[in-house]
C-alpha cells in the first residue's frame, strides 16, 4: 500500500469507530447532527474539497460532486447514519480500486522488467558501470552471470547459456559462444562474456519491445472505445434522470423527502468507473499475458481482431519451414552415397548458390581445391568441372538433357541435383527444407480453436508445395508465386471471408511487408532482431514457432470474452439497481455496491487476463 | 509527430478519458490517447505547435482532475 492508501485506511478505521459511537450517544437534535458530522467530515473532508474545486471549474458530473450531493442530501432528509455510512463505504471502495489497480499495474509492469539498468563497459582497460544508452556502437562490454544483456552485440569472448524467456517465453536456455549474436533483454547464466555492441540502446531489441508494448494502450480495441463514448453519456443521463425522479413524482405525490431519496440513489449509482477502469485493464492484461508468452500485440485494437479469426495464410519458406536447405535424400547410381556427394560438393565449390552450400555442409569435409579445375556456371543448369581429370556435372534436368545423359526424377520431393561423370549418370542429391517440429501441430491447434481455413503461399514449385500442405494438413495452397502474387492472393482470399471474420497472414517478416500490411492482421515471427518485421507487421512473435498463433487467438479470446463480461455484469447491476432504486425497491447500501462493489469485482476479474494459462 | 508524456497522480479512470476528449479537441492535435493504467499521455501532433499546444492540455488537466500534472521532459 503507499502512504496515501493508508492514509485513507487510518481514516476509514477513524471514521468507523465515531461513527458507531455516534449510533450509540442517546442524543437528538442538532446535538445528534453534530455527533454524525465527526466520522462524515473525517471520511468526507477531500470530497467534498474535491466537489467544490471541481465545481468551480465547471465539472458538474463529477463523481465526487456527485458522491458529495448525495451524501449531504442524505443529511438533509435527516438520515444521518447512512450518508455517513455511505461515504465511509464508497471510501472503502475506492480503496480497494485503487489497491487493485496498483497491483496489476506492479504485476503488468514486472512482466515487462527486461529493461537492463547498466552495462559494465570497458574503457582503457578498466570496466565501468554506464548507462546503456551512453554505450556506443563498437565498445566492448562485459556481461557477467546473473546480469541483463543490456545492448544486441556479438560475443567476442567466453561461453554462456543465455534465458530468453522474458522475451520469447521460451524456458530452454539457449548455449552461445564466440560470433554468436545476443539479444538485449536476456539473462545471461552461466559464463563471463565480452561482447561488442552492434547496436546503440535506442535501436537494440530490448529498447523496441518496451517502446511496443508501451504504446500498445494507445492503439484502442473498439469495445474501449464504445466504454469512453458511452460514459460521456452514462453519466449526465443518470444525473437528469436523478433530477426528473425527484422532482416529478414528488409535485404530484407531495412526498418530497422519499422521492429525493430515490434520485439520491440514482447519483451514488453514476459513476461509469467500473467500465471505464475494467475494460482498459482487461486489455492491457493480455497483451502484458501475451507478451510473457513471446507475443506481442501492437494494440487492443488488434486484440479484437484476432478473436475473431477466420482464414490464416502462412507464408512457407522461413515460417512453416526452417528456411535452411538440408541434402534429405543421396541416390547413387554406380558409385556409393559417400562418392556421390564428395563428387557434388567439389563441382560446386565455388558456388555460393544455398543449395551448393548445403551439398558442402552434407559432405562435411575439407575441401582440396588443387583437385578441381575449369569450373563453369551454366546459368539455369547448374555446374560442370573437372575433378581429378574426370569431366563432372552437376545440375538440374536441362542441364543433363543438353549433355544428353539419360536420367531419371526421384520420388523425393525438393530440389533435385543431377550427378554425372565423364558422361554417365552417377545418381541424384535430393535438397529440402525441413518443416518446423510445431508446424503440423500449429495447424492442427488452429483448427480446434476454430478458425475455417489454413492457407499456404509459396514461390515454390508444385510437388513441393503440395508435398508440404499435405503433410501439415492445411486446407489449400497456392504455388509458383511471386511476391505480388502473394497480395492478389490475399486480396481473393479476403473477399471469399465472411464479413465478420478476419484474416490473418503469418509471415516471416522478410519480403512480405505488402501481404503483411495488406491482411486484417499480419502476424511476424522469428523477429528477435528483425527490425523490418517489428515495423511492419500488428502482432510479433519473437521466437520462430509457428504453434503460437494459435495461442495468441487463445489469448484474444480470452481477454476479449472477459472484456464482455464485464461490461454485462456492470452494466446489468447498475441498471437493476437503477430501477429498484426508482421502485423504491432498492437503498443507498445497494447503490453504493452498484458504484464501487461492481469496480472492484470487474477489475479482480480484469486481472485474469494476465494469466495465460502458462 | 508523436510524443509521450507520463502523467502524475492520475488517480480517476473517467477522468483520464474525459482528459483524452478533450486534448484529442485542441487544434492542431492529430490524435490523443491518455492510458489510465500506464499513467501516459500519447499525442500526435504538429510539431511546431507542440509547446502551445501542451500549455493547453495542462491546463484541461488541472481542470478535471487538479491534482494530476503532465510532465514535460
Amino acid at each position: 500500500m503507499t502512504s496515501g492508501q493508508k492514509k485513507t485506511l487510518i481514516r476509514i478505521i477513524i471514521s468507523l469507530v465515531t461513527l458507531v459511537i455516534a449510533a450509540i450517544i442517546p442524543v437528538d437534535g442538532y446535538l445528534r447532527l453534530a455527533v454524525f458530522l465527526v466520522p462524515y467530515f473525517v471520511i468526507g473532508y477531500d470530497i467534498l474539497w474535491k466537489a467544490v474545486r471541481n465545481i468551480l471549474h465547471g465539472q458538474v458530473f463529477d463523481e465526487n460532486f456527485l458522491m458529495a450531493i448525495a451524501t449531504v442530501g442524505a443529511f438533509v432528509l435527516g438520515d444521518y447514519l447512512e450518508g455517513s455510512a455511505v461515504m465511509i463505504f464508497y471510501q472503502i471502495g475506492e480503496l480497494f480500486q485503487s489497491v487493485a489497480v496498483g497491483k496489476s499495474r506492479k504485476s503488468i509492469s514486472s512482466l515487462m522488467d527486461i529493461r537492463p539498468d547498466y552495462a559494465n563497459l570497458e574503457k582503457d582497460g578498466e570496466i565501468v558501470e554506464s548507462d546503456p544508452e551512453e554505450v556506443s556502437i563498437g565498445d566492448i562490454i562485459v556481461v557477467k552471470p546473473g546480469e541483463k544483456i543490456p545492448l544486441d552485440g556479438v560475443i567476442i569472448e567466453g561461453n554462456t547459456s543465455v534465458d530468453t524467456s522474458a522475451l520469447t517465453g521460451e524456458s530452454v536456455p539457449r548455449s552461445l559462444t564466440e560470433g554468436d549474436d545476443v539479444i538485449s533483454g536476456c539473462i545471461n547464466l552461466s559464463g563471463v562474456v565480452r561482447v561488442r555492441v552492434t547496436k546503440e540502446f535506442g535501436e537494440s531489441t530490448v529498447a523496441k519491445i518496451l517502446d511496443l508494448v508501451e504504446n500498445s494502450s494507445s492503439k484502442k480495441a473498439k469495445a474501449e472505445n464504445f466504454i469512453t463514448k458511452f460514459a460521456r453519456y452514462y453519466t449526465p443521463c443518470v444525473v437528469i434522470g436523478a433530477a426528473l425522479l425527484a422532482v416529478i413524482p414528488s409535485l404530484i405525490t407531495g412526498n418530497w423527502g422519499e422521492w429525493v431519496n430515490r434520485a439520491l440513489i440514482f447519483l451514488v449509482i453514476s459513476c461509469p468507473c467500473a467500465l471505464v477502469i475494467s475494460v482498459p485493464l482487461s486489455f492491457f492484461g493480455g497483451i502484458g499475458g501475451a507478451s510473457r508468452c513471446g507475443i506481442l500485440i501492437k494494440g487492443g485494437n488488434y486484440l479484437e481482431t484476432l478473436a475473431r479469426t477466420e482464414i490464416v495464410v502462412f507464408d512457407k519458406t522461413g515460417t512453416l519451414t526452417k528456411g535452411v536447405f538440408n541434402v534429405t535424400a543421396i541416390h547413387p547410381e554406380i558409385i556409393s552415397e559417400e562418392k556421390l556427394i564428395e563428387l557434388a560438393a567439389y563441382a560446386e565449390a565455388y558456388s555460393t548458390h544455398p543449395i551448393s552450400r548445403s551439398i558442402r555442409d552434407a559432405f562435411n569435409a575439407e575441401i582440396d581445391k588443387s583437385r578441381i579445375s575449369e569450373v563453369k556456371e551454366l546459368s539455369g543448369r547448374g555446374v560442370s568441372a573437372v575433378i581429378d581429370g574426370k569431366q563432372v556435372y552437376a545440375g538440374n534436368d536441362k542441364l543433363m538433357d543438353d549433355i544428353g545423359v539419360s536420367w531419371h526424377p526421384c520420388h523425393h520431393t525438393g530440389t533435385t541435383v543431377h550427378v554425372a561423370t565423364d558422361n554417365t549418370y552417377a545418381g541424384h542429391i535430393v535438397i529440402s527444407d525441413e518443416v518446423k517440429p510445431d508446424s503440423a501441430e500449429a495447424v492442427t491447434a488452429l483448427k480446434n480453436t476454430g478458425v475455417k481455413k489454413t492457407v499456404m503461399l509459396t514461390g515454390d514449385a508444385k510437388s513441393v508445395g503440395e508435398s508440404t500442405a499435405k503433410q501439415l494438413g492445411l486446407d489449400e495452397v497456392y504455388m509458383e508465386l511471386l511476391p505480388d502474387g502473394k497480395v492478389e492472393m490475399v486480396e481473393k482470399l479476403l473477399e471469399e471471408k465472411s464479413d465478420k471474420g478476419r484474416l490473418v497472414f503469418v509471415g516471416d517478416g522478410i519480403n512480405d511487408a505488402p501481404v503483411l500490411s495488406r491482411a486484417d492482421i499480419g502476424i511476424a515471427m522469428g523477429a528477435v532482431g528483425s527490425d523490418a518485421a517489428i515495423e511492419a507487421a500488428d502482432v510479433v512473435l519473437m521466437d520462430d514457432k509457428p504453434s503460437k498463433i494459435a495461442l495468441a487467438i487463445d489469448i484474444s479470446r480470452r481477454t476479449l470474452s472477459i472484456v464482455h463480461q464485464n461490461i454485462v455484469f456492470a452494466l446489468a447491476v447498475k441498471l437493476a439497481v437503477l430501477v429498484l432504486g426508482a421502485l423504491g425497491l432498492a437503498n443507498m447500501w445497494a447503490a453504493v455496491f452498484a458504484d464501487v462493489g461492481v469496480s472492484v469485482i470487474a477489475i479482480i476479474n480484469a486481472m485474469r487476463a494476465l494469466k495465460t494459462g502458462k | 509527430m508523436k510524443k509521450i508524456y507520463k502523467l502524475e497522480d492520475l488517480d480517476c479512470a473517467n477522468c483520464a478519458a474525459k482528459m483524452e476528449a478533450a486534448i484529442s479537441k485542441i487544434d492542431g492535435v492529430e490524435s490523443a490517447a491518455v492510458s489510465f493504467m500506464t499513467q501516459k499521455l500519447t499525442i500526435e501532433a504538429d510539431e511546431s505547435r507542440l509547446d502551445e499546444i501542451m500549455k493547453k492540455a495542462a491546463k484541461i488537466c488541472k481542470k478535471i482532475e487538479p491534482d494530476c500534472k503532465i510532465i514535460v521532459k
